[in-house]
């Protein structure tokens, strides 16, 4: 998560104290990133050391500056904005590993494994459903979040109903020998 | 008192090397008001189950009540009368039918069980208006959107006094949004007192359920556990403005 490209976010609507841009950086990612005022005056500080924001520094003290995003900052802003998130390498995934993992344990039925996870999830995904039970006191914000989180989730459901579907495959049809070297395939990221 | 109520239902067909095991052993309990989801991929039973609960099919052992009443002791004019009054089906390609309107479609099941087609037509309106769909009684299926089909086919599930409400993926080939809604629908007849069974391979559908039973080879493998407020989730509770 980008605290600072959304601090400047934010100030591209104009100038702002610190504790004011706290408060509307969690009423942005409706309260499910808490944000510590602390975080928010280091991160505006080198901003400004970057020359991305400017302020007034009156007073001296940060509380009472008044920040502004500088043209640099829109510049980098709109860059961000627009650049994809590298998604590169994988994350090394501690649900993937684990399946991966019981695979060679002696005894563990891996379905059981897959189980397990997948009621967790399901479980998960029932609690943020519930919170959008009565969409009429939603607002647009908090349902991007609930919607991401349930896609995410629903996503590691997906994979696991995969790799039960593959594990009794393979199950039934042990996994073929393959007569020469086995092929390494890498995963090549142009940049 | 449990509305529907299956004890060790198991379903087989074919005999034999060719035999095959649907459902095995399956107990579910569904209560009044309660939102029951099953959940597996294509081929666990989950469909079968739901066909059994619905009394369209006859499991080879086990024991379904609907309302209390043991089924297997209904006669089969008995069963087709249940099926009518107390039943309603969700299907996902919502199985209107073309050559009538909307108010038509969901007056049907109480014309066929006699009602009097002014009384039915009444009853088709006010399940269409708790729906939000009453402005469009009068248009036919092909000149309705997905998502309109699919209100006109849970009016029609709930229209009347039906208390059991089976669902098959009745979110069908809807967008995301779209089947919220229609979790919705089936979250607000449950809350009028309906039983509601959803079968589904989609998490997102599932996890509008109350409860959410894992169905795997016919066998029902594991159950979620009433979660704890959602509130957990979050590190401090979420602003509602």
């Amino acid at each position: 998560m980008s605290v600072r490209h959304a601090l400047l976010a934010l100030l591209s609507e104009g100038p702002k104290y610190g504790l004011q841009l706290r408060q509307e950086f969690e009423a942005t990612t409706a309260d499910v990133w808490p944000l510590n005022i602390g975080q928010v005056y280091t991160t505006l500080q080198r901003l400004e050391r970057d020359g991305l924001v400017e302020s007034d520094g009156s007073s001296g003290e940060g509380s009472q500056n008044i920040f502004r995003i500088t043209p640099p900052g829109e510049q980098e802003l709109t860059r961000w904005l627009h650049a994809p998130t590298d998604m590169t390498p994988p994350p090394r995934d501690e649900l993937v590993i684990k399946i991966l993992s019981a695979l060679r344990v002696p005894g563990v039925d891996v379905q059981d494994v897959v189980q397990a996870h997948r009621r967790y999830v399901v479980e998960l995904m029932q609690q943020w459903t519930h919170l959008k039970e009565d969409d009429t006191d939603f607002d647009l914000s908090f349902a991007l979040v609930v919607d991401a989180e349930l896609s995410r989730l629903d996503s590691l459901v997906r994979w696991l109903d995969s790799a039960s579907s593959r594990l009794k495959r393979a199950s039934v049809e042990p996994p073929v020998q393959s007569p020469g070297p086995r092929l390494r395939r890498r995963v090549v990221v142009r940049r | 008192m449990s509305l529907l109520e299956l004890r060790k239902v198991t379903k087989r067909y074919g005999e034999g090397a060719t035999e095959v095991l649907a459902v095995q052993d399956v107990d579910l309990t569904v209560e009044g008001g309660q939102l029951v989801a099953v959940m597996g991929p294509s081929g666990s039973g989950k469909s079968t189950l739901l066909s059994i609960a619905g009394t369209l099919e006859e499991p080879t052992s086990g024991e379904i009540n609907i309302g209390g009443a043991p089924v297997s002791a209904m006669s089969q004019n008995e069963k087709a009368r249940l099926r009518r009054r107390s039943i309603g089906y969700v299907f996902q390609d919502f199985n209107l039918l073309g050559g009538l309107t909307a108010a038509e479609n969901v007056s049907l099941p109480l014309e066929l069980d006699g009602t009097p087609a002014k009384k039915a037509r009444a009853g088709a309106m006010m399940a269409l208006q708790s729906l939000d769909i009453a402005e469009r009684a009068s248009h036919y299926p092909d000149e309705l959107s997905g998502g309109e089909r699919q209100r006109v086919a849970i009016a029609r599930a709930i229209v009347g006094d039906r208390r059991l409400l089976l669902a098959d993926e009745p979110s069908g080939a809807l967008d995301s949004l779209n089947g919220d809604a229609v979790m919705r629908l089936i979250l607000a007849a449950c809350k009028r007192g309906v039983a509601a069974v959803v079968v589904t391979h989609d998490a997102q559908l599932a996890s509008w359920a109350d409860k959410v039973v894992f169905i795997r080879d016919g066998r029902v493998v594991d159950q979620t556990v009433p979660p704890p407020s959602p509130e957990s989730l979050l590190a401090q509770p979420p602003a509602r403005r």
